[in-house]
Parts: structure tokens; sequence; C-alpha cells
């Protein structure tokens, strides 16, 4: 993938060095990536898009519409009748039919003689042709061949908008069983994860996904951290973490960091180890009898924001990630502003997510790092732990708001919410990054 | 650790070795909860709890697992608890084989995460309070479950003050307790 985006850069640039490097490349992956799209994403605004019938396809039809819908990029429009045999099209689809059910765009899902899926693209307004894209798709739409759908959308989301969709990812939560599980993004393919047996909390995705880490409640009263290759289910510790009191594990972005808190009679801190080669463990933060946990990373790896009780309740901090240059991130008032924990930097580098307790309920905040204000975005109920989708726009968080603790997502350029049901409750959920093309 | 010991546990045996610390449906609606005075832990049918050390031994046990419970966010040890610690810290004087394990709890309100660590201050509260009245730091483990095991699972001042709590479980050295003088 770094070739191809060696060729975006040098593409816009224009050079000879350009042309001969997409000469270089498979023509499907050069047509995704330099075809240039008539829309023009612009934050706040949903095109409207028509998803035509598509014979033979009605499982991949309906998946990928719910995925668009789950987007936030378009308005999927339901297609409740289909154009009047009378009205004879102009050009390949009825634009002017679909015109009318307000639609601007019509996504139109044909077999491939790949056996993949051929998805097109059509401006009704401009009456005409705009991108497509195929893609080696599991045209039943069952099982593991839902997530070769889910990469499909993706590509129709990044065709349409330029912009990485949210349709191939997943989400690690603890349910009541006190087992970490799995769900992807559109609330199917429910799986646990960590063993039957264990009791465990805090997971997190290393930045490829192949791997989880999670916290362990031990016989012995010890908690260590684990992680846990997803494929072979593979689990090794966390080295120093065996026979100690450990939480709250984070991925550095480069896969080979982690850094978590420990406890011990001196307080909380936050250490750092390698787990690439199981090594070099270090503590980041000193000082008794203050509390540092709930580390997340900044994109670039360089910083880290966490929760710290070194002011008297916990607020949210940030330093750099070898644990100097500390700093209160969120401001708040003393013994007037709540509580504000489980904070998560945002994909895009540009917020922080967390929640703070209002009137006695933990709310979803964002934390936009450049207005540097905060955004409250839940009201009702106990609304926490939030974690950022790999668009940067999307988070899933922790509602008791139907009775029991289940996940929600909001958009937050829409405020739009909807909820993935899990059966028991769900806690401490995690987004994957995209298990699609890498972003 | 060693990292031969690492090695080990990064095969799928490492935990089938860890028992279920905490029974599946504890923090749902309807959950079932732990007699009080009960560890209810583990260590509870491990090695040298009760085993044949008589009725004295039996009462002296129960005494230990007497639990202290705790206000909302606070760590303090109350007054009212201050006799149940000291009997403790008797009967750890005259059994100086005894280990203890002080697994510190909280109520549901409040951060999943941050509870951890409350309920780690809560337990090294009790530790300290032991460690003041003459028993060796040595001899107390500590521990945090935070909200994830309550006694009582409502939604409720009641529930919750029983849930904001210390449990003490013997690690080792109960087979036969001797009473303090």
């Amino acid at each position: 993938m770094t070739k191809v985006r060696t060729m975006r850069a040098a593409g816009t640039v224009g050079t000879v060095a350009a042309f001969a490097l997409l000469a270089a490349l498979p023509p499907q992956v050069s047509a995704q990536d330099t075809v240039r799209v008539g829309i023009t994403y612009r934050p706040g605004v949903r095109p409207g898009l028509v998803v035509l019938p598509a014979p033979g396809l009605d499982s991949v039809r309906a998946i990928v519409a719910r995925d668009l819908d789950y987007g936030d990029r378009f308005e999927v429009i339901a297609l409740t009748q289909t154009p009047p045999s009378d009205a004879a099209p102009r050009g390949p689809i009825n634009f002017a039919f679909y015109r009318t059910l307000g639609a601007a765009l019509a996504l139109e899902l044909v077999p491939a003689a790949s056996g993949g899926v051929t998805a097109r693209l059509y401006d009704l307004g401009a009456e005409r042709f705009q991108a497509e894209t195929t893609m080696p798709v599991d045209r039943s739409g069952t099982g593991d061949g839902r997530m070769t759908v889910h990469r499909l959308s993706d590509e129709i989301v990044r065709l349409g908008t330029g912009q990485p969709g949210i349709a191939s990812t997943r989400m690690l939560f603890l349910n009541e069983d006190k087992r970490i599980w799995r769900v992807d993004s559109d609330g199917a393919g429910l799986v646990p994860v960590s063993p039957a047996g264990v009791s465990a909390a805090s997971p997190v995705w290393s930045p490829d996904g192949a791997r989880i880490a999670y916290m362990q409640f031990a016989a012995d009263g010890s908690k260590p951290i684990v992680v846990q290759v997803v494929g072979s289910g593979t689990r090794s510790v966390v080295p120093t973490t065996s026979g100690t009191q450990n939480i709250t594990p984070s991925f550095a972005p480069d896969g080979a960091g982690l850094m978590f808190a420990r406890m011990s009679d001196q307080g909380v801190s936050l250490y750092g180890a390698n787990v690439r080669d199981l090594c070099c463990v270090e503590r980041l933060t000193g000082g008794r009898f203050a509390e540092n946990f709930s580390p997340a990373y900044s994109p670039d790896g360089r910083r880290v924001v966490f929760v710290s009780t070194r002011s008297g309740g916990q607020q949210i901090y940030a330093m750099a990630a070898d644990g100097t240059d500390q700093e209160l991130l969120v401001p708040f008032d003393y013994g007037d502003t709540g509580n504000s924990n489980a904070p998560d930097w945002s994909p895009d580098g540009a917020a922080i997510a967390f929640h703070r307790e209002v009137g006695g309920a933990p709310q979803i905040y964002t934390f936009d790092l450049a207005g540097r204000r905060p955004k409250q975005w839940t009201s009702s109920g106990r609304n926490e732990d939030p974690s950022w989708a790999p668009d940067g726009r999307h988070l899933v968080f922790v509602s008791n708001r139907t009775g029991r603790r289940q996940l929600f997502v909001v958009d937050t350029e829409t405020a739009r919410t909807r909820q993935i049901v899990t059966p028991g409750s769900a806690r401490l959920p995690a987004w994957s990054r995209s298990f699609g093309r890498p972003q | 650790m060693p990292l031969a010991l690492l090695a080990l546990c990064a095969v799928a045996a490492c935990g089938k070795k860890d028992p279920v610390v905490v029974p599946p449906t504890d923090t749902g609606p309807g959950s079932t909860t732990t007699p009080a005075g009960n560890p209810g832990t583990p260590g509870n049918t491990g090695p040298g709890n009760t085993g044949g050390g008589g009725d004295a031994t039996r009462a002296l046990a129960a005494e230990l697992a007497n639990m202290i419970h705790f206000d909302l966010d606070q760590d303090a040890i109350k007054p009212e608890d201050r006799p149940i610690l000291d009997r403790k810290a008797d009967i750890l004087r005259a059994n100086p084989a005894l280990r203890i394990r002080v697994s510190g709890h909280a109520d549901e309100r409040g951060s999943d995460e941050y509870n951890l660590v409350l309920g780690n201050k809560r337990a090294l509260a009790a530790k300290q309070y032991l460690v003041s009245k003459g028993v060796d730091a040595s001899r107390i483990d500590v521990t945090s479950l935070g909200e994830e095991r309550p006694v009582a699972s409502g939604s409720d001042e009641g529930s919750w003050a029983q849930n904001r709590r210390d449990e003490f479980e013997i690690i080792s050295g109960g087979d036969r307790l001797v009473a303090p003088r």
C-alpha cells in the first residue's frame, strides 16, 4: 500500500515519475485511486443516495445499504418503487426517476465476471456515470463473507466522498460473562474472544487489528496484562505484569509499545513495555500516592493522554510518550467540574473523547485540541467509555439509557446515534482500525 | 519474572490454569450475591482455611473474614470499623504463620477503570491500618475487584453501601488458629 500512497502524492504534483509509477501498478488499483470524483465531500452535508435493485445480489445490497446508512456520509434513500415501464431511461439508468426520490447519487451493484461485485456510482444531476470499483466479494453475504461486503462498502464511500468508511471494522467489549467479546460494526458476528473461565477487562486492539490486549483477574488476586493473537488465540503475558496489579493497557501506534497502569502500595503509575520483544519495562510517571491510569496514545505515538488524580478528582492530562512534559489537558474548575475518565485520542489527532460526570452521571464529551473546548454529546442516562472509529468522526460508548448497559454509536458531525444490540450487558468498548485497505 | 516462565504462558495452558475469579452474572440484574462474611474467593476453598482446625479455628477465620465498609469515593477507615480491624490485627499477631489477602471493592457508580484504582486504595487503607497495629506488611496481600463483584445487586444506596467494602481471606497458615490472649 505504500506504493499506492506514493503514487497519490506524486500524482498531485503531476511529475513524470508519477506516470512511471502508475504504469507499474495493477490497473484495478490505479483506477480506484486516480479517478476524480465529481461530488466534493462537504462536512455536514449528506448527499442522498439510492441503491438500485441488484438481481442476484440481494444480501450484498442489503448489507451495503445498511453500511452506507451507518457510515453517515450519505442519506440512504429507501427504494419503495421501481421506474414505471413507460418511462424509458436516458442512458444506462433512469436518472430522472431516481432524482424525483431526492437522490443525488445512484449506486448500482452487478456481479463481476471475476466472481466479485462491481459497484457503479451515477451522478443523477449530471446524468452520467461517475466511478466504479470491482472487489472480491462473497455474494452470499453470510458468515466471514460479510467482511468482504463491508470492504466493498468502504470502497464505495471512498469512491463517492474520498473519505474512509467504517464498515470493515470491529469492536471489542467486556460482556456480562466477564469475557472479551467481538462484534462487527453493523452488530453482526458476535463472538467471544478471550478464554472461558477467565475474568478480563479493558480490551484494546493492536494498531493492525491482529492482536488484542486486556487485563485479567488472576486467581491469586494479581492482574497480569495479556496480549492475545486474534487469529490463533495464542496468549502471552506482558513482562513484569505477572503477580502484580496492572490495569488499562494501550498499544502504541507502532504495535510494539504497550502502556499500562500498575497499582502498588505507593500509588498508581504508568509503565511502558515492549511487547514485540517482551522486554524493556520502564516506569513513566512517578509521585507517591497519586494515581495515573487509562493511557491512550496520539496517532503519531509522540504523546499520551491519561487520567490523573493529582489535583483531587480524576481529570484528563497529557504527556510525552516517554513520561516527560506532563500537562493538564482538559481544563476544569476544581470542586465544580465532575470527574473525567476514559480518554481516547482520535485517529486524525484532532480531538480527545472522554466521559465526565455531570450531575452524578457520566456523559460523553469530545475536546477539540485546536479550539480547546469540551463538547457534550449525551445527556440521557449514564454514558461512558468512548472509543473512536477509524474515520475520526464516530464514537462507540456504553449507555444504560435502555435499562441495561449497551453499546451505542454516535456520529459527532450529525449527533445521529444507533444502538448495537448485544446479549447481557456490554462495557469498555474498543473500536478497531479498518480491516479493509490501509487508510 | 523470568522470560522462560513468560514463554510458558504463551501457550493456551496459561489461560486454563486460571480458575474463574468472578461469577459470570454478578453485575447483571438479579445477580447472585455472596453471603456476608464469606470471602467467596478461591482462597475460601484453598489451602489452610478451615481444614480440621475445629470450632475455635472456624470462629477466628470467620472474624478474619468480617468486612469493612466505606463512604462514596472514599478510602478512609470508618471509626466503627476500627474494632473489626483491631480484632484482625490481634488474630494476626497471635498466629505468625497466617497470611491474608485484602480485596477492595467499589459500588457501580464511578468509572469502571477508576473503580479498580479505588478498590486498591481501600485495600491499602486496611493494610496500612493493620501494619500500624504491628502486623508485618509482607503478611498482607492487596488486590482490587473494583465494581466487578457486588454483594448486593440493587441500584440504590442500600446496595451501594454494602458493595463499597474490603473483603479479607486467608491465603495460608489458617489450619489451626490460636485465639489472641
